[in-house]
C-alpha cells in the first residue's frame, strides 16, 4: 500500500506550492496516474480522502488523469500494438516506453487572495 | 481566476507544476547514486515476492565468488534481521533496514542504512528490498540496475500479473530451479509472459541449492562492474574533498 506513501508526498508538496504563492485554500489537484505506473487510482483516492483532513488540502478535490501505456521502437519510432512482445519486430531492438508511467502532479487550483 | 470550471472566482488561482510527486526521493536516490559512483561500486536493487529466494541466491552468490569479490549487501525486512543475519554468516557485509509496516524500501532509508555501513570498500552493494512484487518497483534507491527473483513455484504467468515489476527489470532470476523436475513448470511459457512486459526480456536460470547458473549470474554481474568503477567527474567531485550534504553525519 506505497498509496499512502505517494499522498503524504503529494500533500508536503501541495503545501510548500500553497507557501510559496500565499495559498489559503486547495479546491482540486490535478494529478496524471500511467497505468503502469504500479499506482492503483483507487487506493490513491481513498488514501487521499483519509491523508487529506487537517492539512492545506482538506476538502480538495483529487483529479485523476489516467495514461494509456503505449510503446515504441527506440530506432524506427514505429508504435507497437498494445499487448505484443516488447520488440521491434523490423528492427529487433527491446521497445521504450512512451508513456504510461507517470505519477505527476499537474496542477493545483488554490484560493490565493494576494496573487 | 479560476479558468477551469468556469466558476470564475477571481481568488481560485491554477498553479502549474509538472513534476513527479516522487521527486524527493528522485532527488534523494540521485544523491545515493553518486555515493555508489564515488566509491566505485555496483549497486543492485534485489527484488522479487516473500520466499523467491533473494537471500539464498545471495548467500550462493557470496559463496562462488569467495576471494574475487568484496560484497556487502543492506536488507529490508519488516521485523527481524534474520537475514542480514544470515548473510552475514555467507561472508557478505550486512545491515538490516527494519521498515516495520512499510512494504518497501525509499531512498531516505537505503541513505541512512548507507552512512551507518561498516564498510565502504565493497566491489557490488545488493539492497534486498522487502518481499513484494508491487510497491519496491515504484521507488528508485540509486542503484545501477534492478534484478528480480521469480522462483519455479510462484506461477509462469507472475510476470503478466506483476507488470510493473518486471517492466523495471534489468534482469529476472529464475529461482529454485532444481525443483522443476517435481513440478509442472513451462519455462518457455514464463519466457513468453517476460517477453510481453519486459523490454529486452532477459533471464537466467539459478538454483541456489545446487549452484547451477551461479556462474552466468556472476558473470552478468562483473559485466557491469566496469561501469561503476568508472567514476564519473562529478561523482568524484561530489565527494572529495568536501563532500556536500545538507545534513550532518560521519562516514564510516
Amino acid at each position: 500500500m506505497h498509496e499512502y506513501s505517494i499522498v503524504a508526498s503529494l500533500i508536503d508538496r501541495v503545501q510548500h506550492e500553497a507557501i510559496a504563492h500565499g495559498g489559503t485554500r486547495v479546491h482540486r489537484l490535478h494529478v496524471k496516474i500511467g497505468e503502469l505506473s504500479g499506482v492503483e487510482v483507487d487506493l490513491l483516492k481513498t488514501a487521499f480522502d483519509t491523508f487529506r483532513e487537517r492539512t492545506i488540502c482538506a476538502g480538495a478535490e483529487l483529479a485523476i488523469d489516467t495514461v494509456t501505456p503505449a510503446w515504441a521502437c527506440p530506432s524506427c519510432n514505429r508504435s507497437l500494438a498494445p499487448g505484443a512482445i516488447l520488440r521491434c519486430d523490423d528492427c529487433g531492438r527491446p521497445a521504450r516506453m512512451v508513456q504510461g508511467d507517470e505519477i505527476i502532479l499537474e496542477r493545483i487550483e488554490m484560493e490565493a487572495p494576494d496573487v | 481566476m479560476c479558468e477551469t470550471c468556469g466558476c470564475g472566482d477571481p481568488e481560485i488561482v491554477p498553479i502549474e507544476v509538472q513534476e513527479r510527486i516522487l521527486s524527493d526521493n528522485d532527488a534523494q536516490a540521485a544523491h545515493n547514486r553518486s555515493h555508489f559512483q564515488g566509491l566505485g561500486v555496483l549497486a543492485i536493487n534485489l527484488m522479487g515476492s516473500p520466499g523467491a529466494g533473494k537471500t539464498a541466491v545471495l548467500e550462493a552468490t557470496s559463496k562462488a565468488a569467495a576471494g574475487r569479490l568484496k560484497l556487502g549487501a543492506v536488507s529490508g525486512d519488516l521485523a527481524t534481521e534474520r537475514d542480514a543475519d544470515r548473510l552475514n554468516a555467507a561472508g557478505i557485509v550486512s545491515s538490516t533496514i527494519t521498515t516495520g509496516s512499510a512494504c518497501h524500501l525509499d531512498a531516505r532509508l537505503v541513505h541512512h542504512a548507507l552512512h551507518h555501513f561498516p564498510s565502504s570498500d565493497r566491489d557490488i552493494f545488493f539492497i534486498e528490498n522487502v518481499g513484494n512484487l508491487v510497491c519496491p518497483a515504484i521507488y528508485d534507491l540509486g542503484q545501477a540496475a534492478n534484478v528480480v527473483t521469480l522462483s519455479v513455484t510462484e506461477g509462469e504467468d507472475k510476470p503478466l500479473k506483476y507488470p510493473v515489476m518486471f517492466q523495471k527489470a534489468d534482469l529476472v532470476l529464475l529461482t529454485k530451479v532444481d525443483l522443476i523436475p517435481h513440478l509442472d513448470f513451462d519455462i518457455a511459457a514464463v519466457e513468453d509472459a517476460l517477453a510481453h512486459v519486459m523490454p529486452g526480456a532477459n533471464m537466467l536460470k539459478v538454483s541456489a541449492k545446487t549452484g547451477e547458473g551461479i556462474d552466468a549470474w556472476l558473470q552478468w554481474l562483473e559485466e557491469r562492474r566496469p561501469a561503476a568503477v568508472e567514476q564519473p567527474p562529478e561523482a568524484r567531485a561530489h565527494h572529495l574533498p568536501e563532500h556536500s550534504h545538507e545534513h550532518p553525519h560521519e562516514h564510516h
